[in-house]
């Protein structure tokens, strides 16, 4: 029998830590805004796992508190976020950053 | 029965009153604007430059409070007043009322007048308050998200302008990049202290200081914290961002950013490094040393080559991000007596001067808000010489010239660097202003000494006029006068906790 390895704080926090470089990778490498901007939503939610990991940890709730305002600001910029881009990319169909790059010097 | 058994915290309503008008002047605006289509010319601006009024009224009792009970902590502690952060919330007030008028006839002009600018002004000045009021990072994070998401729809809200969807993608992009790496910071600095409000930060960082199990994880949340601030208060080598922002930006906005953001950002960020922090100063201190000395160097250098004002303007406002940084270097010492205090002073009178400037350049800009290069400035003196000089004078204070409130500004946070014995950076910090000062000349001698090639007149709607001649008024009379608002200033040395 292998022994299963228990899962440790340890574990979730790496994890998280991988979710939240796998995003901020894919904001500086993809070149679709919606992409990039899905990817800014993978690094709050990286950071919510955080959160949550740690709250037992330290003993208290309000890492897991937390977690809930994160998730309404990270809906409140879903919106904003989403308008801008439809209001940008209307008219364009190969909506890619590097084709708005008006802004230069 | 658990409803008995619940109490909620008690809140403040009379001290909160200046928050309250913010947020009924944005829902007033917003459902009235929406059932009432078109208000009479200019009503939006009044009504918004008068929610400004009376909230600077709830501010003056609550600094009256202040000096009276002293400093006092409110909502379960999760925020603050003490003179510092009223100090800070009457520069807040300040952009929006300066601001509002501006835009009044920018919007006529760009033929998209509305409420919506306007409410978005008061949600980003809402949520610049909650950041300079905040005593937990939650609350902090909370602030900065409403006033950046405000500002991203602010710097998009030009529909004609390319420029300006371009910028509000920018912004909206590493604006969201950035808050990430700050919530991370909140998290682990969370996971290390237990807690998220900054007074029992410090009070368990002050107890585990000899224990080091914990510190990488502590160091990497601070970094990460003071990453996500050196983006928003545009510190090198985070600024990326600021120049095709500021440029695509519509230019009242422009000013507004530079202005309400930077106080916010800058009054969160001490007030998170002194209260919070203060055992890990060894830590933290090098890092801001760092970033002002690259934010004063890399700010007036990059400004050379530029040629559209509003390109120079950014850069102009990186490089006095630096000298702010300064001041919050030299409040990291031990023997700080006025740094907190020169830092609140000089982004006070930062924000009257970016927005004079900027409304300058909103009048000269012209219809379809495009004319922004340093050939559209070309006898500016001939075509409007009162314009011309309020841009001399609010370029020269921002150079730092004796009798300005510019040199007011500069004055106090090198003092403050050099009682703190920061020697170095003193230093640095003048000779940054020396190459500052050359692209503010530059600017002057486009004004001045060239001749236009296009001779079509400038208009000055009556609000903008407005504004230009209090910014004016300001600068000067604080240059010649500063003992009224240092001696406002004093008060706001210490913060609750530090």
């Amino acid at each position: 029998m292998i022994a299963a390895a228990e899962p440790t704080t340890t574990w979730y926090l790496l994890l998280s830590a991988l979710l939240f470089v796998i995003g901020m990778v894919g904001v500086m490498i993809r070149r679709n805004p919606l992409v990039m901007f899905m990817c800014i939503e993978l690094m709050l939610n990286a950071v919510n796992l955080s959160f949550v990991s740690l709250a037992p940890r330290v003993a208290n709730i309000d890492g897991q508190t937390a977690v809930f305002f994160v998730m309404v600001v990270a809906a409140a910029e879903v919106v904003v976020g989403l308008g801008i881009i439809v209001s940008i990319m209307r008219g364009r169909t190969h909506a890619t950053v590097d084709d708005v790059a008006e802004l230069k010097g | 029965m658990l409803a008995e058994t619940l109490t909620g915290p008690e809140i403040p309503w009379l001290d909160l009153g200046w928050a309250l008008t913010l947020l009924a002047g944005t829902s007033i605006l917003l459902i009235v604007g929406a059932i009432v289509p078109r208000w009479r010319h200019g009503l939006y601006a009044t009504f918004t430059v008068l929610t400004t009024v009376v909230s600077f009224v709830f501010l003056v009792v609550l600094w009256g409070r202040v000096t009276d009970d002293g400093m006092a902590s409110a909502i379960s502690k999760s925020i603050v007043f003490d003179h510092f952060a009223v100090l800070s919330l009457v520069a807040v007030l300040v952009s929006v009322f300066l601001t509002a008028l501006v835009t009044d006839g920018f919007l006529r002009r760009e033929e998209y007048d509305g409420p919506e600018m306007y409410a978005l002004y008061l949600t980003a000045a809402l949520g610049a308050s909650v950041m300079i009021v905040a005593n937990d990072l939650i609350v902090l994070f909370l602030g900065l998200e409403t006033l950046s998401l405000s500002l991203y729809l602010l710097a998009a809200s030009h529909r004609r302008k390319t420029e300006s969807q371009e910028a509000g993608l920018k912004y909206f992009v590493l604006g969201g990049f950035a808050s990430a790496f700050f919530l991370y910071g909140i998290a682990l600095i969370y996971g290390v202290s237990g807690t998220t409000n900054l007074l029992e930060i410090n009070g368990t960082l002050r107890g585990s200081i000899d224990v080091n199990t914990n510190d990488a994880l502590l160091l990497i949340g601070i970094g990460l914290l003071i990453v996500g601030f050196a983006f928003k208060v545009s510190a090198v080598p985070f600024q990326v961002w600021t120049p095709d922002v500021y440029q695509g930006a519509p230019s009242p906005v422009t000013g507004f950013m530079a202005s309400a953001g930077k106080v916010a950002a800058f009054a969160a960020l001490v007030r998170v490094l002194i209260v919070a922090l203060p055992s890990r100063i060894d830590d933290w201190q090098p890092v801001i040393w760092v970033l002002a000395v690259l934010t004063l160097v890399g700010g007036s250098v990059m400004a050379v080559v530029q040629t559209n004002v509003k390109r120079m303007l950014a850069f102009s406002s990186i490089s006095h991000a630096g000298f702010i940084l300064v001041g919050v270097e030299a409040s990291a010492h031990a023997n700080r007596t006025d740094a907190v205090s020169s830092v609140v002073v000089y982004l006070f009178l930062y924000s009257v001067l970016v927005i004079g400037s900027f409304a300058v350049v909103t009048a000269v800009s012209g219809r379809g808000d495009g004319a922004t290069s340093l050939d559209d400035l070309r006898g500016l003196a001939r075509r409007r010489p009162v314009l011309a000089l309020a841009l001399t004078v609010f370029l020269i204070a921002q150079a730092g010239v004796p009798a300005t409130s510019g040199f007011i500004a500069k004055f106090g946070v090198i003092t403050a660097s050099v009682d703190a014995e920061s020697y170095a950076l003193a230093i640095i910090a003048m000779l940054a202003a020396v190459i500052a000062a050359y692209l503010y000349l530059r600017i002057m001698v486009s004004a001045w000494l060239s001749e236009s090639s296009d001779e079509s007149a400038v208009e000055i709607p009556r609000g903008l006029g407005l504004a230009v001649a209090l910014c004016v008024v300001f600068t000067i009379a604080v240059g010649v006068y500063p003992g009224w608002l240092l001696t406002l200033a004093d008060k706001a040395t210490t913060l609750l906790g530090a």
